[in-house]
């Protein structure tokens, strides 16, 4: 009995200490992790496959004026599926290596971005795709509609 | 607001022992919750204990959209819990619904029934992110996100040779 308890207080004297001095020193995930999404403004072209395929309904596709398109992240509920990141054809969103995102405030988790969109020539306003059979073609393509049901 | 703070660091500052609540969790976020308290990551050390009734928490542990059936019942455990308490909205589902925000089976987050405090989102959250809450709210580390506005310059700014790409308007 004694001897037993004595084997068990060695093997665990032997492991030595396992607990990570987590929140003191960093520990970044695996290669491969999907964090926090991000978006490279530069090479946004505001097709809006993104929003299309968008399981938690997160992103939001408005046109607001002539030559801006916005789409607003309400990433408090993202469940980072990483499907966004994978119908993006420039790479422009990511999902990141970030995972410390605890906040106190829920108009944190938000991420805007206005895109500069090249207006038709003759009536100057972004416009969506005339026919069905372009609207098919478009990344991402969902029937129910634009994508984005925030 | 500093008074509060010097409060809530006098009230929290020994020992926060928390009651874990499933309010329609997938049971992601609450495998997540009892890894936090594994000797591997070991919540002990900051005097954080699981309790089994709410009655002697301090803080609830929020996961899962909160389901129309498990409302009234959120809503009494938190009137049970006595004051001062934090309320952590644990996961993608108790910060905002996750992908069942506009059901009809669920209210879509924590913060439809009762005030949270802290938001960590994840899907599930690595133990690491709830870790990290907890350093949030006890003070011992500073948040790191914030709303992110970002725009594309348009024709006329860029004739004018002004990049703002990429810039962070507060």
């Amino acid at each position: 009995m004694l001897t037993s308890k004595l084997r068990e207080a060695l093997i665990c004297l032997k492991a030595g200490r396992v607990t990570l001095p987590y929140p003191f020193a960093p520990h970044d995930p695996e290669p491969g992790f999907r964090g926090k999404v991000t978006i490279d403004a530069d090479l946004c072209f505001g097709c809006g496959g993104c929003a299309n395929v968008c399981e938690a309904g997160v992103i939001l596709l408005t046109d607001s004026g002539q030559h801006t398109r916005v789409l607003e992240f309400f990433w408090r509920r993202c469940t980072y599926c990483g499907r966004c990141q994978e119908v993006c054809p420039e790479g422009a969103v990511k999902l990141s290596q970030e995972f410390q995102t605890a906040t106190n405030d829920a108009a944190d988790l938000y991420l805007r971005l206005e895109v500069f969109m090249g207006p038709c020539q003759r009536c100057g306003r972004c416009f969506p795709p005339p026919t069905p059979l372009e609207r098919m073609k478009r990344t991402g393509f969902r029937a129910d509609g634009e994508g984005g049901r925030a | 607001m500093a008074m509060l703070e010097k409060a809530c660091q006098k009230a929290f500052g020994k020992a926060l022992w928390v009651y874990h609540a499933n309010t329609g969790a997938c049971n992601g976020c609450d495998i997540e919750v009892i890894n936090v308290l594994t000797p591997y990551y070991d919540a002990e050390r900051f005097g954080i204990k699981l309790v089994g009734s709410p009655r002697h928490a301090d803080v609830l542990l929020v996961c899962g959209p909160v389901t129309r059936q498990v409302a009234p019942a959120l809503q009494r455990l938190y009137d049970a819990t006595p004051n001062p308490k934090l309320v952590f909205a644990i996961g993608s589902c108790a910060t905002g619904g996750g992908c069942w925000f506009d059901t009809y089976s669920t209210l879509g987050g924590a913060d439809k029934v009762i005030p949270v405090d802290f938001y960590v989102p994840g899907c599930p959250p690595r133990p690491e992110a709830i870790l990290y809450g907890v350093a949030v709210s006890l003070g011992l580390a500073p948040k790191t996100v914030g709303a992110e506005l970002l725009r594309q310059e348009s024709v006329e700014e860029l004739a004018r040779g002004e990049s703002i790409v990429g810039e962070v308007r507060p």
